[in-house]
């Protein structure tokens, strides 16, 4: 049972909902992507490949040139409210403090929006529960520019589960971090998607983090962005840093590394 | 220390170089007054100074007012639209460049000589830079945190009060402490050359009958109510952005970072 599902994709760059002409460049292309529910999925690509593009297209902040993207069962023409993103740049709001920061979207998603002044209490308490999930317990008070960059991660991350979205879009979340926060931070992010049981999209161009994190990896190619390989990850949960280092692991790294393309830094 | 000394220090330095050009040069009062004979002149004439002192404070802050209302409203809007921001930026521009002095008989001709024009030309004077610095503002936020706000269904109400108002506000107290003096200048320009009250009209009077004293006790006067108004913003602005400075300080508040 398909829960998102992208079909004969095709996006042309910097103006969305035109139609495909022969001079266009395409930013991706005949996208065919089915993404069950509760799925863990990522995406890998060479840098510009349209791996953001393609979550744009799945929040509806941008409209297909071609094809239908479809989630539960519905085209997608307007932005999803249902969702949850979160990016490179942890884009934490600098005058509220970290509490302040995770509640952002019960003051505009609805129910919680209406129920804002009766639900003050318990959202207060709900905001402190997944911040203290990701190891963030104590630090709510705290101004975002007291935290490390790994620490404005975590707090993105709850920000973006605080109002239990179904699907949580991922662009790259861990790429400005060094490597220790970032593996830690993978084990976070397991651990979260385990307890939430979210549709989890996530791209990244660190193959590693890929294999570790996902259930089905896609790769695409360098422009026009098309899916070249989707590949299962069969690996028994939950992964620890220990698993990356298992010849299973390894092999499984190489084989999509060779999928990239040869002479091209992913 | 000696940075809460540092303008007081300034200011005396600057009092005891005008007194020595004075002195050295033997220039004459009626063209340059020693800055003992200015405070003589704003003893002397401390009621004319002080009736038409706040007639011009009033007419600064009204015009001023003005400004910060129209100018927070059209900077909104053009950060928030690229169309509008590409239609009306150069018009702003343009309408900028031209010299208000210029226009204030124009003020005059349509409203009559007094209070009026000087509010027009200091609200004239003053709401380019905030148009121009909520306008940035606005226009600088982070494109993820919009595609943050828009896929949980925020409307363009709730990112201007959830996002643009906070985010701009130091570029907004940054505006208005250029806009104030901005005013001020825009006030007592419109009063010399079409008042019937204020520090402008004073130093009009003043001049024409060669007390070049009276005119310097002016210029302090308006001045000193710049600086009064700069510290009041720069007071309000260290109270509601706090969170833009950096500073040790607040580190330490915060139980050491």
């Amino acid at each position: 049972m398909t829960f998102i599902q992208l079909t004969d994709v095709d996006l042309v760059y910097g103006s969305p909902g035109r139609k495909v002409s022969g001079g266009d460049t395409l930013a991706v292309s005949s996208a065919n992507v089915g993404i069950s529910h509760g799925e863990f999925v990522a995406i890998v690509g060479p840098s510009g490949c349209g791996k953001s593009t393609l979550l744009k297209l799945i929040a509806g902040l941008t409209k297909p040139s071609r094809g239908s993207v479809r989630v539960d069962g519905e085209g997608v023409l307007h932005p999803l409210k249902t969702v949850g993103m979160a990016f490179q740049n942890a884009t934490l709001l600098p005058w509220r403090n970290i509490r302040d920061n995770v509640m952002l979207p019960l003051e505009i998603v609805e129910p919680h929006r209406g129920r804002q002044k009766q639900d003050r209490e318990k959202n207060r308490d709900r905001a402190e529960t997944l911040l203290a999930k990701v190891g963030l317990s104590g630090f709510a008070d705290r101004m975002p520019w007291q935290l490390s960059g790994g620490m404005q991660q975590r707090a993105q991350l709850c920000r973006a589960l605080i109002h239990e979205p179904s699907i949580l879009l991922l662009d790259e979340p861990f790429a400005a971090l060094d490597t220790f926060t970032r593996e830690e931070l993978w084990g976070v992010l397991q651990e979260l998607w385990s307890f939430r049981k979210c549709t989890i999209i996530l791209v990244t161009h660190e193959l590693r983090e890929a294999v570790f994190l996902a259930d089905t990896v896609h790769v695409m190619s360098s422009r026009p962005g098309q899916i070249i390989q989707s590949r299962a990850v069969d690996l028994p949960r939950p992964r620890t840093l220990d698993s990356t280092f298992e010849p299973d692991f390894v092999e499984l790294v190489q084989e999509l590394r060779r999928h990239i393309g040869p002479g091209k830094k992913s | 220390m000696l940075e809460r000394l540092a303008p007081w220090l300034a200011a005396l330095v600057f009092v005891a170089v005008w007194w020595c050009v004075v002195a050295a040069f033997g220039i004459k009062s009626f063209v340059l007054p020693t800055p003992w004979e200015t405070v003589v002149a704003l003893c002397n004439y401390r009621y004319a100074l002080f009736i038409n002192g706040l007639a011009t404070l009033a007419t600064t802050l009204l015009g001023f007012a003005v400004a910060v209302v129209f100018g927070m409203l059209l900077g909104i809007v053009v950060g928030s639209s690229r169309l509008a921001y590409s239609a009306l930026y150069p018009l702003l521009v343009g309408f900028n460049s031209v010299p208000k002095a210029a226009l204030v008989p124009i003020f005059v001709i349509w409203f009559g000589a007094g209070t009026v024009p000087a509010v027009i030309t200091a609200f004239m004077l003053s709401f380019f830079p905030i148009v121009a610095n909520i306008a940035t503002a606005f226009a600088t936020i982070e494109p993820e945190l919009l595609e943050v706000m828009r896929s949980l269904g925020a409307s363009q109400r709730d990112m201007t009060i959830k996002i643009g108002i906070p985010r701009s506000l130091p570029f907004f107290f940054a505006s208005l402490k250029i806009a104030i003096t901005l005013a001020f200048v825009g006030s007592v320009i419109a009063e010399i050359v079409a008042g019937n009250t204020g520090i402008g009209n004073v130093m009009l009077i003043a001049s024409s009958n060669f007390n070049v004293p009276l005119v310097f006790a002016a210029l302090i006067v308006v001045g000193v109510m710049g600086v009064g108004m700069y510290a009041i913003f720069d007071f309000a602005e260290r109270r509601m952005t706090s969170w833009s400075v950096r500073g040790a300080n607040i580190m330490q508040q915060a139980g050491g970072g």
